[in-house]
């Protein structure tokens, strides 16, 4: 496939949006939002479910509109009334969450169906082809398996080689397979140079494919920067959990060597470290002053996950 | 795309049929034609759908065909009970061509004339006249009643004086199936404007398709005539099979105008169309769908006089009967096929049902939700 388009530099953002605020009866869905997606890059948003990534990511499609702010998609705001809209749908490529294709289409009809609405775009054949559904290319809709669905569901998406691309959970409820391919296929549009905006509360997929993550919750951003900056705010790039049988007094633990903080949750506590080396033996003695034996350690490197419990004190998975 | 400085478009990779830049030829490029397609394709590859459609008029004019045909002069099947006398009586009956005799015991006479199965029961007694036993509110007693009493005043030796001479015509197009075969076509294209376009798009809705769709800049009003030219590729073959099957088993056939018949069939088609879109204009599952069209229908299927003749109903009733939607269509079929109506007869019946059609169409327009 070609590339898609080029940003000329110092071009505006691909993306912004401003003040943006939902309310729904009972839930204040979005809170004050501000975004700058630049062109180009791929931006996640991350948080759990409820967070109002659906809703926010609906107002900047033009699907929903805000109750206050502004957007602006690709140089342009939504409902000038002037014909402007079909324009602007021209370039974007849209994957909603939970949007069913009719079950009795087999899978070519519905990228040549889709195809139909769009002025210019590649080949109905080459987009079956780029999402790999060749050898499913006759079967129907509804005998397609969840992977499947969802490439589907991104073929139709890029069915106008669109300029900028938004994908609302595109993974979820996948096996890591599929999950591993459709990464893959997001990965190859951002390197033609198109640009992304997705939701996520995988905070894997969004370390794996996001330039810069805004970490959402109850309605507004929480913290926005590259995965590793975002990291880089814990102080530490590795996180120690560990269980004890007995009453640990959590104080002195914060105070060891290397420590930067010190967090327990429910049974588990968890420490972020600088350098685990020294501050695992320094643990361990700590525990044993106090008499409380360990029932349980282990390591890993510091995730968003970790940022956004650090941040909310509860955990994407909670949700 | 004229904002400044944002994109530079590069040249597409090869697109057979698709012209760079500008509206592509072709009817694979044309989305009014991919949205009929996909709806006509999807149709047919339900067979639930098409058995409703194209199957069950046809079974059901068979069915009804065949219990209600008119097949030589019926008779009148009455009872005689057994007693004293029964068998002299019984004889003198049986001698009547529009009677039909059956011996039942006493007691099995009361049940079979409960039963509907014997329309007059006579109890003979020694030496008197018989005693007719009959329900006046029956239609079919009355009838019965007389040709028995007729029957026993011949046997006593009555002789008749005026003999007026009789002449049996059968006008085509009097008969019950001819009656009902309209009536098939009319509650046929109700049921599938309210399912073709009401169930489709709640079903849509539902699954967030409609929402979809509308992220693309697709024309709303190519979705909408879509619908409409699938929902009229399928008024062709359904009312096609009806009159064929009517034509080669029963003998029905249009009598009056086509092009009457032809208009009829088209605006009543459109018009259950917006009534099952306006329907359908915000309900967001198939479940609450359903209910909305079961309550529109409802007072159709029961007084439109689709099977019977909606003249039967109180007279108070009569406007609110004569104005839906359905008893314009049947109405009017019936006096196309069966009494050989043209145009100007039915104008006024399908001006009606045109208005109808326009006022749901705006109403659903109005009122309509994508998502």
């Amino acid at each position: 496939m070609p590339e898609l388009s080029q940003q000329s530099p110092g071009a505006g953002p691909a993306l912004a949006c401003r003040g943006l605020v939902k309310r729904f009866p009972k839930v204040l869905a979005v809170d004050r939002l501000d975004l700058e997606v630049r062109a180009g890059e791929c931006f996640g948003l991350l948080g759990p479910n409820g967070a109002g990534k659906t809703t926010t990511i609906e107002i900047l499609e033009g699907l929903n509109t805000p109750d206050a702010g502004e957007v602006n998609v690709l140089g342009q705001a939504w409902g000038r009334g002037d014909g402007s809209d079909r324009a602007l749908r021209e370039r974007l490529g849209i994957q909603l969450q939970e949007a069913k294709f009719q079950d009795k289409l087999s899978v070519i009809e519905t990228v040549e169906l889709f195809r139909s609405f769009y002025r210019r775009g590649p080949d109905p054949e080459d987009v079956i082809k780029s999402v790999q559904l060749e050898e499913k290319r006759e079967s129907w809709v509804g005998k397609l398996s969840g992977g499947q669905r969802q490439r589907l569901s991104l073929a139709v998406a890029l069915v106008n080689e669109p300029d900028l691309l938004f994908l609302d959970e595109p993974t979820t409820g996948l096996d890591p397979q599929s999950r591993r391919q459709l990464w893959e296929l997001i990965a190859a549009f951002r390197s033609r140079g198109g640009t992304i905006l997705l939701t996520t509360h995988y905070m894997e997929e969004a370390e794996r494919l996001c330039d810069r993550v805004a970490i959402m919750d109850h309605g507004h951003v929480l913290a926005l920067d590259t995965p590793a900056a975002l990291i880089a705010t814990l102080g530490a790039d590795h996180v120690v959990e560990f269980a004890v049988d007995g009453a640990l007094d959590l104080a002195p633990v914060e105070r060891l060597p290397g420590v930067s903080q010190a967090r327990r949750e429910a049974d588990d506590f968890a420490l972020i470290v600088r350098e685990p080396h020294v501050s695992i033996p320094a643990l361990l003695a700590e525990l044993d002053r106090q008499g409380v034996g360990l029932k349980r350690l282990a390591t890993h490197h510091a995730t968003l996950e970790d940022v956004f419990v650090y941040l909310t004190g509860r955990t994407l998975r909670d949700e | 795309m004229s904002e400044p400085g944002t994109v530079v478009e590069l040249p597409p990779a090869a697109t057979p049929g698709a012209a760079p830049g500008g509206a592509s030829g072709g009817l694979a490029h044309n989305a009014l034609w991919q949205l009929t397609r996909a709806r006509v394709l999807s149709f047919l590859r339900e067979p639930e759908v098409a058995f409703w459609v194209f199957a069950f008029p046809v079974l059901m004019a068979l069915a009804l065909g065949i219990a209600f045909r008119s097949s030589g002069t019926p008779r009148s099947r009455i009872g005689v009970e057994e007693g004293p006398g029964a068998d002299s009586v019984a004889a003198a009956l049986s001698r009547s061509a529009d009677l039909e005799v059956l011996r039942l015991s006493p007691a099995d006479a009361e049940a079979a004339l409960r039963r509907g199965k014997v329309a007059v029961l006579v109890r003979a007694t020694a030496g008197g006249s018989p005693t007719l036993v009959s329900d006046p509110t029956r239609p079919e007693s009355r009838l019965a009643q007389l040709a028995t009493a007729d029957a026993l005043e011949r046997a006593a030796g009555r002789v008749d004086v005026a003999r007026p001479r009789l002449q049996s015509v059968v006008r085509p197009g009097s008969r019950y199936i001819d009656y009902l075969i309209p009536g098939l076509i009319g509650l046929n294209l109700l049921g599938t404007g309210m399912w073709g376009i009401g169930f489709a798009i709640a079903n849509w809705r539902q699954q967030r398709l409609l929402r979809r769709l509308i992220a693309t800049p697709m024309r709303r009003s190519d979705f909408l005539l879509a619908l409409l030219l699938a929902r009229l590729l399928w008024l062709v073959l359904e009312v096609g099979i009806i009159l064929a099957f009517g034509a080669l088993v029963f003998g029905t056939a249009v009598r009056g105008s086509w092009l009457a018949f032809v208009l009829v069939t088209l605006i009543g088609t459109l018009t259950f169309s917006a009534i099952g879109l306006l329907v359908a204009v915000r309900a967001r599952s198939i479940e609450a769908v359903s209910g909305l069209m079961n309550v529109v229908q409802l007072p159709m299927w029961l007084l439109s006089g689709t099977f019977f003749s909606s003249e039967r109903f109180p007279a108070v009733i009569q406007p609110l009967v004569q104005a839906l939607p359905l008893t314009l269509v049947n109405n009017s079929l019936r006096a196309i096929m069966n009494e050989s109506a043209g145009l100007a007869t039915v104008a006024p019946a399908a001006a009606l049902l045109a208005a109808w059609g326009l006022a749901s169409f705006f109403a659903a327009l109005k009122w309509f939700r994508w998502d």
